[in-house]
């Protein structure tokens, strides 16, 4: 905006709320609302989990800032949302997921996803979800060969078995306790886990105001109400899986959400029911990312469906 | 025109796919691996110089209103000749392009060919043009097959190029990584003819598959 120094008076034009509120700061609270979840995937998978973490987040840097530097344009990481993007991706992998392979994720995500469409504000899907997409398809059997958490292995950690939903698919009725699972004690990608963890997180994101509770709500209202109207145990579909991690902070990304409060809970609302109908008459045994990445994409049609009057304007014919 | 020119055009500043953007379907479809991008790229450029040929030495013949037809008839003579040839042959190519051998009569490049410059071109330089297309046609699929071939399956030409030790990204093998790779090669061709290549404009409304439904047509048309 510009403005007019004139002695102690600022001259500018409207509208004159100042506030802090920029894209760093709104990622920077993100990246807290992560540490309680990415401190339990330590927890709970050991230093692998830890280690890939920020191996994806520095290569996420690393592919934005070279873009950037190779295409001449202005620097962006510095608005931390290419951390964001490589924690986020990193907690969709499994823990003992080659480097390399989360890597070739991370040059999805930014370069791919976020940059070639225009980078921050302009990507039309969600990269972390994208990105994993791309891994599950390409390397489908480590990107489902999940570790099982250290607690039940003493220090042994090549050891893997299969996630809750993956129990259930395969029709078994061998689960892990609800405590287990609400503390994330269970199989599954290293930040997803965690119930309980996440919880905090998207709380705190919440009471900062990054995000409005509308969408996390409206999915996870969708998929609770989905398993009681199946005869499905609602606690276990939503401690297991991703439904938590999707809700709070793969949905609400603001670029790939509409903006409407009807088209957010259209949204959540198509979430839960595409992620539902996936895990339980679907091939996969998991459905958050599919179906955020295809809502993702209806996004701009609820935008069009939903839009608001102006007020004091016509009503369109 | 000479005949180099007429043979380089096709290649690149009018290469059918990459910068005319026909014919996407088998391009997108066959190009798995390398050799059966080249047999589905050899197969068409066959049909393409043949049905050039004949149909530039009937142009006086063929009746405007019906010539459509007319060029089916010709292209899809080619077709089942390529495709017996395949069958004796070549049996491998041909079970692994499978349906897509008989659907060349309908490739648009062909048809395309046909109404763009062999009907109104001398037989030889028709016969250029089919070659110098089918050239183009073939480059750009055994490029996809051979970049999907290596990092969909790690291999190239059936010879496996990374010992089994590194695990190939199978999104290249799906539509997905045929998708992207067709992209990559379009803003590649765009990036090295410096976006020269030949545009809507200059190919004029004759040769535009959707004149006949195209409301630009009165204002002599696109922009």
């Amino acid at each position: 905006m510009e403005q007019y120094n004139q002695g102690n008076l600022v001259v500018s034009s409207s509208p004159h709320i100042f506030d802090n509120v920029d894209t760093s700061n709104i990622m920077r609270d993100v990246i807290i609302a992560l540490i309680p979840a990415f401190i339990m995937s330590g927890v709970i998978f050991g230093m692998r989990a830890i280690a890939l973490t920020i191996v994806c987040a520095a290569a996420c840097v690393i592919f934005e800032a070279l873009y950037n530097y190779i295409l001449k344009k202005e620097n962006t990481v510095s608005d931390l949302s290419a951390v964001v993007t490589g924690v986020l991706l990193a907690f969709n992998l499994p823990a003992s997921l080659p480097f390399w392979m989360a890597i070739i994720g991370c040059f999805v995500a930014i370069v791919i996803v976020k940059q070639l469409f225009g980078g921050i504000g302009q990507n039309f899907v969600n990269p972390a979800i994208t990105a994993r997409i791309v891994l599950l398809i390409s390397f489908a059997t480590p990107m489902t060969t999940w570790p099982l958490p250290k607690k039940y292995l003493g220090m042994v950690d090549a050891v893997t078995g299969p996630t809750p939903l993956g129990v259930i698919a395969m029709g078994s009725d061998d689960l892990p306790s609800k405590m287990d699972m609400f503390l994330g004690f269970i199989g599954g990608s290293l930040g997803e886990t965690s119930t309980i963890a996440l919880l905090i997180g998207g709380i705190y994101l919440i009471v900062r105001k990054v995000i409005e509770p509308t969408i996390p709500v409206a999915f996870i209202a969708t998929v609770f109400v989905f398993a009681i109207a199946t005869g499905n145990d609602p606690i276990f579909h939503l401690c297991a899986g991703g439904v938590i991690l999707g809700a709070f902070f793969m949905a609400t990304d603001y670029t790939t959400s509409p903006l409407t409060t009807k088209g957010k809970i259209i949204f959540g609302i198509g979430c839960g029911l595409l992620t539902m109908i996936i895990r339980l008459y679907g091939s996969y045994p998991e459905g958050v990312s599919y179906a955020i990445l295809l809502m993702n994409i209806l996004t701009p049609h609820i935008d069009n469906l939903t839009r608001t009057n102006v007020y004091g304007g016509v009503k369109n014919e | 025109m000479n005949k180099l020119d007429l043979l380089k055009n096709g290649i690149i500043k009018e290469n059918p796919v990459l910068v005319l953007l026909l014919g996407t379907c088998p391009t997108l479809a066959v190009t798995t691996t390398a050799i059966n991008g080249l047999g589905m790229g050899v197969s068409t450029m066959a049909v393409l110089i043949c049905s050039n040929i004949v149909i530039s030495i009937l142009k006086n013949i063929i009746p405007d209103k019906v010539r459509i037809p007319c060029y089916i008839v010709v292209i899809a003579g080619f077709v089942t000749l390529v495709s017996f040839l395949l069958q004796a042959y070549a049996p491998e190519v041909n079970e692994s392009l499978g349906l897509f051998i008989p659907l060349i009569v309908v490739n648009c490049i062909i048809l395309g060919r046909a109404e763009m410059f062999a009907n109104k071109n001398k037989v030889i330089d028709a016969a250029f043009d089919g070659l110098g297309m089918g050239l183009g046609f073939t480059l750009a699929l055994f490029i996809m097959g051979s970049v999907r071939e290596i990092l969909g399956s790690g291999a190239w030409m059936g010879i496996v190029l990374t010992a089994n030790l590194i695990e190939p990204m199978s999104i290249f093998m799906l539509a997905p990584g045929a998708f992207f790779t067709f992209g990559c090669l379009v803003a590649f061709i765009n990036y090295i003819t410096k976006g020269r290549a030949i545009k809507k404009k200059e190919m004029g409304c004759e040769g535009c598959p959707t004149a006949a439904a195209c409301a630009k047509i009165e204002e002599g048309g696109c922009e």
